[in-house]
């Protein structure tokens, strides 16, 4: 009998437990600290260990502290344009650059996918090789490229484009963001891209060949809507996280460079303003989760 | 089965027992210093004398050691702190009462100091002086020579007069990433009080540095040792410290690049540097051991003789080479030491003025 229920309910069981696991990942690392940040973004600052006010010690106290939590830093996010200039112009060189990512990595990822099967795995263990480096080493190393005195400028002097006291100067401009972006993000775009139009049925451009079609118009009849799931997965996978980025234009960005990432940055530690940091955090996420769930929605109507 | 996997667990408890023994064994002290800050025979030396191993890391901004404090749980046993980042920090509780009578090398600290540093930690309670220096001009001899003969080298009029910095911008000009030395600069020059803590006062400030923004190539903290060393830029609002080593290397690199340091005439920031132990330090006995080592007079002198900064200890100045000794932008004559001010901290609304200011300044949003 005992043997019987416990038969009955193993698969159960084991069902539940696969099921769980994403959920209880997503609510162990994202909305658990989403919580938190949250809640510390109603809070305010205080000048003691940890930075603000009021901290939740017990249940005694919970409905008195739960009264002292206010939107005021949202509504100081509102009152300067710093915030919003900072979103905004993060925003846009995160679209440029996904959109430069995309003009790049296409012809990288089809160019792999229509290679020989043999060489395929070569060329993209080639796309992967990079992260056996440091990421953080792989930027310093831009620096060493893109410096005035550095490796561009010698390349350029020895190839007699340049004169001997000619100088690249782009280390510390935007450019040198974009191309650290560009340089950096690229796997995340090509193997999305890679693994879409590899699965392609190449049989379909055979028949539209046949049937007269010419090469460039099945390119935008045939390949690219078949490849549209990696062209979203690859752009979403870029974008999400350029907008947030902050090591790269602090490395390589002059300091006119404004992104989001540098205000929450000076927020923090600057200012050791943790509430208003917070609810810095918590705006761009709203900015980046809205489009996404919004665009999934639509996915499903279709 | 059974047995086997109990066996397994016994044999990795046992071990972890062991790994336990032997660290609690083992002395250790966590220390968070300044990038470039000391001679680091100092430590193998100190280990040597003690037998405590010292693990010894570093920063190159105030402010990231201000949130990892406030944070709690840090882990570091001695934490060296600029004077009004120390005050503030002492306010919100962060550091232990110092044990007195384990520091019996206190009486080689040379007093005019202490008193200075009297304003951010009354009584001497939480804090002893590691180093001292002030804020001001870096620059290539040469450089300079060749683009403005009759350069102002002795006043700020080199960094905040547009008409004189202009003339350097393609030669570079770098300015440390620290609003809480730059906006009290802009306010001497300015002729207002570098400590003030009034809005329209920094905006003023920061509408001269925004006025010479153009000409300036990085704001960073660190960089500009090597870029002056390297004769990568010709001029640096530094550490008067930093710009001498950077000094030295070229000195040692035999690049023919000569850098030199001046306080400039309207007055400069003077800053203390400052060794503290966290409450929640869990090394505090072997963290008074470290901080009294290094009161003895030859050893702090071999670190301030390996930096070229002043320290606060009297007793070490037999063993300070001449050189350092003798030279006024380390060791300032009375009337230089006149004319510097020191700042104090700010609260919560006037640091963010501060912040928001300097966000504009190299922004200009």
């Amino acid at each position: 009998m005992v043997q019987r229920t416990l038969s009955s309910v193993r698969p159960f069981l084991a069902k539940w437990a696969l099921v769980a696991v994403p959920y209880l990942w997503s609510l162990l690392f994202f909305l658990a600290p989403f919580f938190i940040i949250f809640k510390i973004s109603l809070s305010q600052t205080a000048i003691a260990q940890p930075p603000y006010t009021p901290v939740f010690d017990g249940m005694a106290t919970l409905w008195d502290k739960l009264s002292q939590l206010s939107l005021d830093n949202y509504a100081f996010l509102g009152s300067d344009p710093l915030y919003y200039s900072a979103y905004l112009s993060s925003l846009s060189i995160a679209a440029v650059s996904t959109l430069l990512l995309l003009v790049i990595g296409y012809p990288i990822a089809y160019g792999m996918a229509r290679a020989p099967k043999s060489v395929r795995n070569a060329l993209v263990m080639a796309v992967i090789l990079p992260f056996w480096t440091s990421f953080l080493i792989r930027v310093y190393a831009w620096i060493g490229i893109l410096k005035p005195e550095g490796l561009l400028t010698l390349l350029l002097q020895a190839l007699h484009i340049y004169g001997p006291d000619q100088q690249v100067h782009l280390y510390n401009t935007a450019w040198a963001v974009y191309i650290g972006i560009v340089y950096s993000y690229l796997p995340f775009m090509v193997l999305p891209l890679y693994a879409a139009l590899e699965k392609m049925d190449h049989t379909l451009l055979e028949a539209a060949a046949d049937l007269g079609c010419p090469p460039l118009r099945s390119f935008w009849k045939i390949t690219f809507p078949l490849s549209l799931p990696g062209v979203v997965a690859g752009s979403f996978l870029c974008f999400i996280p350029i907008v947030g980025e902050f090591v790269i234009p602090d490395i390589l960005g002059g300091t006119s460079t404004l992104m989001i990432g540098k205000t929450l940055w000076a927020e923090f530690f600057n200012n050791r303003d943790w509430p208003v940091s917070s609810a810095v955090a918590v705006v761009l996420l709203i900015i980046l989760v809205v489009p996404i769930v919004i665009f999934q929605n639509q996915q499903k109507k279709a | 089965m059974m047995r086997q996997a109990v066996r397994m667990v016994l044999a990795a408890a046992s071990l972890a027992a062991a790994a336990t023994a032997a660290s609690a064994g083992e002395k250790v002290v966590n220390v968070y210093n300044w990038s470039d800050y000391i001679d680091e025979s100092v430590l193998t030396d100190f280990t040597k004398e003690t037998g405590i191993k010292v693990v010894y890391d570093v920063f190159d901004n105030q402010d990231i050691v201000e949130t990892k404090m406030l944070a709690g749980g840090s882990g570091y046993d001695v934490v060296v702190v600029t004077g009004p980042f120390l005050a503030r920090q002492i306010g919100a509780g962060i550091y232990q009462k110092l044990d007195k009578s384990k520091l019996p090398n206190l009486a080689n600290m040379w007093p005019d100091v202490m008193n200075r540093i009297g304003q951010y930690d009354p009584g001497n309670n939480y804090g002893i002086d590691y180093m001292w220096g002030t804020t001001g001009i870096g620059y290539n001899v040469e450089k300079i020579k060749a683009i403005m003969p009759d350069a102002p080298l002795d006043s700020w009029d080199m960094i905040f007069k547009p008409e004189v910095v202009s003339k350097f911008k393609d030669c570079g000009v770098q300015v440390l990433d620290a609003s809480e030395e730059l906006i009290p600069a802009a306010l001497k020059y300015l002729g207002k009080n570098p400590d003030s803590k009034s809005t329209a006062d920094m905006e003023a400030a920061g509408k001269l540095l925004a006025s010479i923004k153009p000409y300036i190539q990085k704001f960073h903290s660190s960089e500009y040792i090597n870029a002056l060393a390297n004769g990568d830029i010709c001029l640096a609002v530094g550490y008067s410290g930093d710009i001498l080593q950077a000094r030295n290397r070229a000195a040692e690199a035999k690049n023919g690049v000569e850098v030199k340091y001046v306080i400039p005439k309207e007055g400069a920031n003077m800053w203390f540097d400052i060794m503290a132990i966290p409450k929640d330090a869990p090394h505090a006995e072997e963290a008074h051991a470290f901080m009294n080592y290094l009161m003895k007079p030859d050893v702090i002198a071999k670190s301030s003789n390996y930096v070229s900064y002043a320290n606060g200890n009297l007793a070490s100045q037999k063993f300070i080479d001449p050189a350092i000794l003798s030279d006024p932008s380390i060791y300032p004559t009375k009337d230089v030491l006149a004319n510097l001010f020191s700042t104090t901290p700010y609260d919560a609304k006037a640091q963010r003025v501060l912040t928001r200011v300097w966000t504009s300044v190299k922004t200009g949003m």
